[in-house]
């Protein structure tokens, strides 16, 4: 028993591994049997399971969306019966929200990356990590249940006294899922939290730390202190239901509205764990396309950290017509605005990183421009709805349902795609086609855009968010949603085609098909188990382009 | 294997210190979900004070004064066989008596739920209960709630504890070398503890 030190650090060619030929070609050849799947420890691995996971639940969270939509082409309520309707959004919001964006980046790309970019072998605890997708899909199964046992018809707010006391339907088995779902959220931010703590190679610095690292530390922090106060809150509901043990029922002294307060201090900073970690890919993306050092890096990384901390304070923006106290809706409009700041900060620093680029209009760039784009609009919708004065009007109408939307499938899925078409290459060693990539891109963009700024229209007009029966007047703005609805949902699709295609046919990727810097680059494509050869060590600034200057030769 | 340096790591020091940072970062995390709860307490404090300090008066506090003296006793064993355990000696007698006193709140605990079903003050579910006001109720709903919550935590630590205690008697827990066990199973032991530390005030002594 004892205790040795793995790798011997004098000698650098001891990389203090024991691996298979098969191992130390890639990952994806360490192992074909499921067996080498379902038990695998290695990060890669894993993200490749929540990958697949969250695909399948994009698309029926998808297919939920659909019937909403089609349902909303006429002003009557004829496909859908009224708690129908309910049921199909609420399980749409539940699906999207929970088992789509909040793991899609961090989960997939986040397990992925933060060890190749920080120079780790893997994940601070690998098995952690695997328990983490077992106890999501364990979740995710629930979630399917509710859908075959009859759905629930709450909305994903859950709001009380409506799923405690009046909602038949599913709401424990949903709410259940959403809680284990929650387990999964903590266990995966730990983990990250700790490796980026502890296993960064010799030279990373924290002021060298790649952005998209950054981004998802500052999640972790959000997944790991908000999300039990989410799972607590649902826990109560469950009690309420099952054992009458009342603390939101007025009718023994509780108070709904704390459910309220309960519910936003956990789901507004979880909007940030679905935004964040969009923002650290687009700041990836812009500095790969332009060729150039991040401008104002530290701000970048300084303002991931600002939105997640003042991201906790601002969750009473969504009771303003609840009839908490007027100063504190004041407080709390105020609050929101000053949110603004660092989100505002990013944006110019991606537009002054852009500047005199040699930028190249691959498709992960044009994702991260329609990031961009629909983030800003998301953003400044946002500011109007945080004053307090206009969203007395606004609130509750069509105008939220665009705002989210914007920001939530706008920017986040767009990110999600930019992020698979600039790291597929590293993670399967294929090139796929840039048309097609080009094509999609500009489809998505331009299918959101028709399906969601109708929208806002809509809510201007007074159209209000969960009825399906509607104003004849409203028809016009909904039926061009919903074709653009279509669009989105085929444009989504399209990638799945080429991709696939890809991973049979494509070129080989070389190690660095995009020419840019980063250590997940440096090693081969895709990456070996180990992840490197031997450690690597960091020995300048990140994104370190040469910039040319007046007077270069070439310049 | 268990004492061999594992995968991601490159010196035992790092995957120690990892280990530590990852039950602190859990801890965190468990006191963020006991503090909704000391939300809602304080909130109905706010709102229905006199009720809440009626309410309050009804508790057995001298119960919870005993389970409080036996948890801070328990915390202070379990400290110091992980202290030994640093020392790479191994004090299996130590933590049972941990464990021990641990059961012994549990059992203080039944026995106090079963005096305040029979005061019908407990809202079991099926329970024939009697309050003074609906606020009484909803404060001891969240009693029931938090009490039964901290009592499934205390459970975990108990078999967390039981776990250790076996391996240190049967020698399999290499010591000094993987004293991080220890040290993480007491964090977690300790935490409970506080959590209590907080819980009693608030339900015993809120008048
Ligand atoms: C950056 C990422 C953001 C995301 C993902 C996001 C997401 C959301 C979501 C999901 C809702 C609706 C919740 C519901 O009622 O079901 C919402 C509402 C709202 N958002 Fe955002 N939001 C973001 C940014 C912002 C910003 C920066 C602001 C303000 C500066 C803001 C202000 C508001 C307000 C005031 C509401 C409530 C509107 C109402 O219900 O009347 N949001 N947002
Ligand atoms: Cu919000």
């Amino acid at each position: 028993m004892t205790l040795q030190e793995r790798p011997d650090r004098e000698n650098l060619a001891d990389t203090g591994l024991s691996e298979t030929p098969a191992e130390r070609v890639s990952y994806l050849r360490a192992g074909h049997t499921l067996k080498s799947w379902l038990l695998t420890t290695d990060h890669k691995r894993i993200a490749i399971l929540y990958l697949i996971s969250i695909t399948f639940f994009f698309f029926v969270g998808g297919a939920a969306a659909a019937l909403v939509r089609l349902d909303l082409l006429t002003p009557a309520g004829d496909l859908l019966s009224n708690e129908g309707y309910n049921r199909a959004f609420t399980l749409h919001g539940v699906i999207m929200v929970w088992f789509f964006l909040i793991p899609s980046i961090p989960n997939t790309f986040g397990n992925f990356l933060l060890p190749l970019m920080i120079g780790a072998r893997d994940l601070a605890f690998p098995r952690l990590n695997l328990l983490s997708w077992y106890i999501f899909m364990l979740a995710g199964l629930l979630t399917l249940a509710v859908l075959i046992l009859g759905g629930v018809d709450t909305g994903w707010t859950f709001y009380t006294p409506l799923s405690s006391m009046f909602a038949h339907g599913q709401v424990v088995l949903a709410a259940t899922a959403v809680f284990v779902a929650g387990f999964s959220s903590i266990l995966t931010g730990l983990n990250f939290i700790v490796t980026v703590h502890k296993l960064r190679c010799p030279g990373m610095t924290w002021g060298r730390l790649p952005l998209f690292v950054w981004s998802i530390y500052a999640t972790s922090l959000i997944l790991v202190l908000a999300t039990p106060v989410l799972s607590i809150t649902l826990a109560l509901i469950a009690a309420e239901r099952l054992f009458g043990l009342g603390v939101f029922d007025p009718a023994v002294g509780g108070d709904p509205l704390l459910y309220q307060h309960l519910f936003w201090f956990y789901s507004h900073p979880a909007v940030y764990i679905m935004v964040l970690p969009a923002l650290g890919v687009v700041s990836e993306l812009v500095a790969a396309a332009a060729r150039k050092p991040i401008f104002g890096y530290a701000f970048v990384a300084g303002s991931s950290m600002a939105i997640a901390v003042l991201g906790f304070f601002v969750w009473g923006h969504h009771m303003f017509v609840s009839g908490q106290s007027m100063y504190a809706s004041a407080v709390f409009s105020f609050l929101s605005i000053a949110v603004a700041i660092p989100s505002g900060v990013k944006v110019y620093n991606w537009t002054a990183t852009l500047y005199k680029g040699h930028i190249s209009l691959d498709p992960p760039f044009l994702f991260a421009m329609a990031f961009i784009g629909l983030f800003v609009v998301g953003g400044l919708t946002g500011l109007i709805l945080a004053m307090l004065a206009v969203d007395v009007h606004v609130h509750d109408t069509y105008f939220v349902v665009a705002h989210f939307h914007y920001i939530m499938v706008g920017g986040a899925v767009s990110a999600f795609f930019g992020a698979l078409h600039f790291w597929w290459p590293k993670m399967f060693g294929r090139r796929y086609s840039l048309v097609w990539g080009r094509l999609s891109a500009l489809l998505i963009f331009l299918g959101f855009n028709l399906t969601f700024f109708p929208q806002f229209l809509l809510g201007y007009l007074g159209m209000p968010r969960r009825y399906h029966v509607y104003p004849p007047e409203f028809q016009v703005l909904h039926v061009l949603s919903s074709a653009g609805a279509g669009i989105l949902g085929l444009a989504y699709l399209m990638p799945f085609a080429y991709l696939f295609y890809a991973l049979r046919y494509g070129p080989p990727a070389g190690d660095n098909p995009w020419g840019v810097t980063g250590l997940e680059w440096q090693t081969r494509s895709p990456p070996p188990k180990h992840n490197f050869d031997a450690v690597p060590v960091v020995d300048g600034p990140p994104y370190d382009y040469h910039v040319e200057m007046e007077g270069d030769e070439d310049g | 294997m268990a004492d061999r340096v594992r995968e991601p790591y490159a010196a035992p020091g790092q995957q120690r210190e990892a280990a530590m940072m990852g039950m602190y970062i859990f801890l965190a995390s468990e006191t963020m979900l006991f503090s909704g709860l000391f939300l809602v307490a304080l909130h109905l404090r706010l709102e229905h004070a006199p009720e809440v300090v009626a309410a309050s008066r009804q508790m057995h506090y001298f119960i919870g004064a005993a389970n409080t003296a036996l948890l801070l006793t328990s915390s202070l064993l379990v400290a110091l066989a992980v202290e030994a355990a640093r020392e790479g000696r191994a004090r299996p007698a130590v933590l049972a008596t941990a464990i021990l006193l641990g059961l012994g709140f549990l059992a203080l605990k039944a026995v106090e739920y079963r005096m305040e079903y029979a005061e019908g003050i407990l809202p079991l579910p099926g329970a024939v209960t009697e309050f003074s006001s609906p606020a009484r109720h909803a404060f001891m709903n969240l009693y029931l709630i938090a009490t039964a919550l901290h009592a499934v935590h205390l459970s975990i630590g108990l078999g967390l504890l039981a776990t250790l205690a076996v391996r240190l008697l049967r020698g399999t827990l290499p010591l000094p070398e993987r004293s991080i066990v220890m040290v993480n199973a007491g964090l977690y032991w300790h935490l409970v503890d506080v959590i209590w530390i907080f819980l009693y005030p608030v339900f015993y002594l809120a008048r």
